[in-house]
C-alpha cells in the first residue's frame, strides 16, 4: 500500500514523465532591491494546458508571469518557451502575447485599430490584417462595436477586446493577469465559460494569475498556489481542493478546520491521531508519511464533517459541540460549532429539503462525524 | 469625559448669514458673488484697458498731452461727430516694415518653438520616467532659473556669447578664431529657447507622467519595438502637452522685446520692438496702439486653436 491517498486517474501530459513541456521555468529567483518577490520557482507547463498561478497579494505571481512576458528580467534561472531560451529576448521578439489586468488599450485607437496593432508590426496585407481582425471581433461578439473608442465600452466588452488582442498575433502562448478582476460577479462566472471555450477552441496554452480560487478552480487544468514568491503546490484543481500538502493551503484554498494532534498510531493501512482539540482519536484510514510520537495537523472541509442529534452508528469518528452559529446562504447553512475543548468547528450542510422545519437550530448539542479518509494529514 | 456632547446652536450660528440674506434680497447669490470678482478684475485690469488702447489705435497722432485726438469731438448746436482713422491699420498693411516685423517675429517664434520642444520633450521624457527620489529634484532643477531675475539671466547669456565671452575664450584655447554670436538672430534664439524652456517642460511633463505605463509594456508586447511604440502610442497620447507647451513658448516669443533688444542685432526685426520705438521714440502712440491690437489677433489666433485641440481632447 503506497504511503499516499489515492488520486485521478493518470492521463494527463504532466502525468507523463516522457511528455515535453512547452514552457519550462527553472530555479526562477527575482529579487526587487534584495527582496525575493519570486525564489526559486520550478515550473513545467504543457501545450494546451491553462495553468493558474493563485495567490495572494505579494505573492510573487504577477512578477513570475512578467517574467514570461519579458517586462521584468529574472534575477537567477532560465524560462524556456517551446524549447527556447528566454533570457536574453525583448518582449517584443517574444511568441508570448499577454492580456493585462488593466487591459491597457490604446486610448487613441478604436476597437479595430486596438486589434489591429500587433498585426501591422508584422509585414502582413492590410486586406489580411482587416480579415483577421473582423474573425477576433466575431470570436468575442464584438462584430457592430469596431469604431467605438475603449472609453466608449462597458468593462465586459473592454476585456474583450484586450482578449481579441492578444489573440491577434496567434501566440502559442496567452498570458493573462487577473483577466476577470474588473468585472462583477455575475459577467465573472458568464466570462469564464467564455474563455475556457475560447482556449480550448484556439488550442492556445493559457497561462493565468488571480487571486480568486473560486476563479483558478473553475478555469484551470492545474494551479499553481503561490505563497511568498514560492511554490506552495501545484495539481490539478480537486488535488489542491482535496490532498492540500500543507497547512497554508489547506486554509488558502476554500476554508479548513484544522485540529493539532500526536500519531498514536503508525500503520502502512491506517493511523490514528490523538487531539485534544478535536475531543476524540481521529482515526485515517490510509496510511501517511510520519512516525509515531510525530506532532502533526489534521485537516478537514466543512461539507466533509455530517452532523446528526443521534449519535451515528458504527462510525469511528465522532465528537460533540454545540450550535453556536447559523448562517443561511440559500443553497447551503453554514453552521459554527463550539467543540467541547473550546474548538471553533466550520460545517457547511446542503440545504436539499425547502423549509426544513426539523432542521438543527442554535444551541442544540449535536454530533459531529466523518468518514475516515474524509480530511487530509499535514506534516507542513 | 462621558458628558454628551453640547447641542448645536441652529440659528444665527453662521456669522455671515445675515449677510447672506441682505443680499439676495438684491437677487445676488454666493455663487453669483465667487463668479464676479474674476469678471470684476477682468473688466477693469483687461477689458477696459483694451478699449481704451482699441479707441487710440483709431485716433490720429497730435503733438500736446495726450499725444493722440479725440474720437468724440463736440460740434455746433450739441452734435457730437465720431472720426474714426482707420489710416493706423491701412498703414500696417502699407508700410513693408509692419509686415516684415510681423512675419520676422512668427518666423522667430516658430523656429524657437520648434527647438524649445526638440529639447523639451526628452527632458520632459527623462524626468516622468526618472525614479520618485530624483523627479522632484530634476523638476527643482527645471524650476530654479525662475528664482533669478528674468533680465539678470538673459544679461549674463551676453557674458558667454560676446567677443571674449566665456565659449570664445575656451574656443581660443583651441586656437579657434573668436564667432560672432552677439546681435545675431542666433543669440536671440539661444535667449528665447533658454528663457521659455521650462514653459515647455512643465506641461509636456504633466502630460508625459501620466501615462499608463501598461500601454508602453502592451505595444512591446504586440510587437513593437521601443521607436516604434514611442511614434504609435506615447507621441499620439502626448499631443495635449506637446500643443499646451508649444502655446506657452510660440505666444510670449511672438511679443518679446527685451530678449531682441539685449541679444540680437539691428537686423532683428521684432514686432515687440517695433512697439517700443512707436511708443518711445517716435511718440506715435495711435500707430503704436494700432500694432498692439494686431498682434493681439495675431496670438488669439494660436490661442483658439490651441483651446479647440484641448476640448477635442477633454471629449476623448
Amino acid at each position: 500500500m503506497p504511503k499516499q491517498p489515492l488520486i485521478a486517474a493518470d492521463a494527463r501530459p504532466w502525468r507523463d514523465a516522457t511528455a515535453k513541456p512547452f514552457v519550462r521555468i527553472n530555479n526562477v529567483t527575482k529579487k526587487f532591491a534584495d527582496v525575493a518577490a519570486v525564489s526559486d520557482v520550478s515550473l513545467e507547463i504543457y501545450q494546451g494546458e491553462l495553468f493558474c498561478l493563485l495567490g495572494g497579494s505579494g505573492s510573487g505571481k504577477s512578477t513570475l508571469l512578467r517574467m514570461l512576458a519579458g517586462f521584468e528580467t529574472p534575477t537567477a534561472g532560465t524560462i524556456e518557451i517551446d524549447g527556447q531560451d528566454m533570457t536574453a529576448v525583448p518582449p517584443y521578439s517574444r511568441p508570448v502575447n499577454m492580456m493585462f489586468q488593466s487591459y491597457a488599450l490604446f486610448p487613441h485607437m478604436n476597437v479595430e485599430q486596438n486589434i489591429a496593432y500587433g498585426l501591422k508590426r508584422e509585414n502582413i496585407a492590410a486586406t489580411e490584417v482587416g480579415q483577421r481582425v473582423n474573425e477576433l471581433l466575431a470570436l468575442v461578439k464584438l462584430a457592430e462595436y469596431g469604431k467605438r473608442k475603449p472609453h466608449q465600452l462597458s468593462g465586459g466588452q473592454r476585456q474583450r477586446v484586450a482578449l481579441a488582442r492578444a489573440l491577434a498575433k496567434r501566440p502559442k502562448l496567452l498570458l493573462l493577469d487577473e483577466p476577470l478582476g474588473a468585472l462583477d460577479k455575475k459577467l465573472r462566472e458568464e466570462t469564464q465559460f467564455e474563455l475556457v471555450k475560447i482556449q480550448e477552441t484556439l488550442g492556445v496554452t493559457f497561462i493565468v494569475v488571480t487571486h480568486d480560487q473560486e476563479e483558478a478552480m473553475s478555469l484551470a487544468t492545474r494551479i499553481g498556489v503561490m505563497n511568498q514568491g514560492e511554490i506552495a503546490q501545484i495539481g490539478e484543481p480537486t488535488d489542491i481542493y482535496e490532498f492540500p500538502n500543507s497547512r497554508f493551503v489547506a486554509n488558502f484554498i476554500g476554508s479548513a478546520n484544522m485540529f493539532e494532534g500526536v500519531v498514536t498510531e503508525d500503520e502502512s493501512d491506517h493511523i490514528t491521531i490523538s487531539s485534544a482539540e478535536a475531543g476524540c482519536d481521529i482515526y485515517v484510514d490510509h496510511g501517511v508519511d510520519c512516525a509515531p510520537e510525530q506532532r502533526l495537523w489534521w485537516a478537514i472541509r466543512p461539507e466533509k464533517i455530517v452532523l446528526s442529534r443521534q449519535r451515528p452508528d458504527g462510525a469511528t469518528n465522532v465528537t460533540r459541540g454545540l450550535v453556536d452559529d447559523i448562517g443561511y446562504l440559500g443553497d447551503t447553512s453554514v453552521y459554527q460549532i463550539v467543540l467541547d475543548s473550546g474548538k471553533q468547528v466550520r460545517v457547511t450542510k446542503a440545504n436539499t429539503r425547502r423549509g426544513d422545519l426539523d432542521a438543527i437550530k442554535w444551541d442544540e448539542r449535536v454530533y459531529l462525524s466523518w468518514a475516515g479518509n474524509a480530511g487530509s494529514v499535514l506534516t507542513a | 469625559m462621558n458628558q454628551a456632547p453640547k447641542p448645536l446652536e441652529r440659528q444665527g450660528h453662521r456669522p455671515w448669514q445675515r449677510a447672506e440674506q441682505a443680499l439676495r434680497r438684491i437677487g445676488l447669490s454666493g455663487r453669483a458673488l465667487v463668479i464676479m470678482a474674476p469678471a470684476i478684475w477682468l473688466t477693469v485690469f483687461f477689458l477696459i484697458p483694451l478699449a481704451v488702447v482699441f479707441g487710440i489705435s483709431l485716433s490720429s497722432k497730435q503733438f500736446g498731452r495726450p499725444p493722440y485726438s479725440s474720437l468724440l469731438t463736440f460740434g455746433e448746436a450739441g452734435t457730437v461727430q465720431l472720426t474714426l482713422h482707420l489710416s493706423n491699420f491701412v498703414k500696417l498693411f502699407s508700410d513693408s516694415l509692419y509686415v516684415s516685423a510681423y512675419l520676422n517675429s512668427i518666423k522667430i517664434a516658430a523656429v524657437a518653438t520648434v527647438i524649445a520642444l526638440a529639447l523639451g520633450y526628452p527632458m520632459a521624457y527623462f524626468i516622468a520616467r526618472a525614479s520618485d527620489r530624483w523627479r522632484n529634484v530634476l523638476l527643482m532643477l527645471v524650476i530654479l532659473p525662475f528664482w533669478t531675475s528674468f533680465l539678470l539671466r538673459v544679461y549674463a547669456l551676453t557674458g558667454f556669447m560676446r567677443g571674449n565671452g566665456v565659449i570664445n575664450n575656451f574656443l581660443g584655447l583651441f586656437g579657434i578664431d573668436p564667432l560672432i554670436m552677439m546681435q545675431t538672430d542666433f543669440a536671440v534664439y539661444v535667449g528665447i529657447v533658454y528663457t521659455y524652456l521650462p514653459f515647455m517642460i512643465l506641461p509636456l511633463y504633466t502630460n508625459l507622467v501620466k501615462l499608463d505605463e501598461a500601454l508602453l509594456e502592451a505595444s512591446a508586447d504586440l510587437g513593437a519595438r521601443p521607436y516604434r511604440t514611442f511614434l504609435a502610442i506615447t507621441l499620439p497620447l502626448s499631443v495635449p502637452g506637446i500643443v499646451a507647451g508649444s502655446m506657452l513658448v510660440f505666444i510670449p516669443a511672438i511679443g518679446e522685446f527685451v530678449i531682441p533688444s539685449l541679444l540680437g542685432g539691428p537686423g532683428t526685426l521684432m514686432i515687440g520692438r517695433v512697439l517700443w520705438d512707436e511708443f518711445f521714440s517716435n511718440t506715435n502712440w495711435p500707430r503704436a496702439a494700432a500694432v498692439a491690437i494686431a498682434m493681439l489677433v495675431v496670438v488669439v489666433v494660436p490661442i483658439m486653436l490651441m483651446q479647440r485641440a484641448q476640448s477635442a481632447t477633454v471629449e476623448r
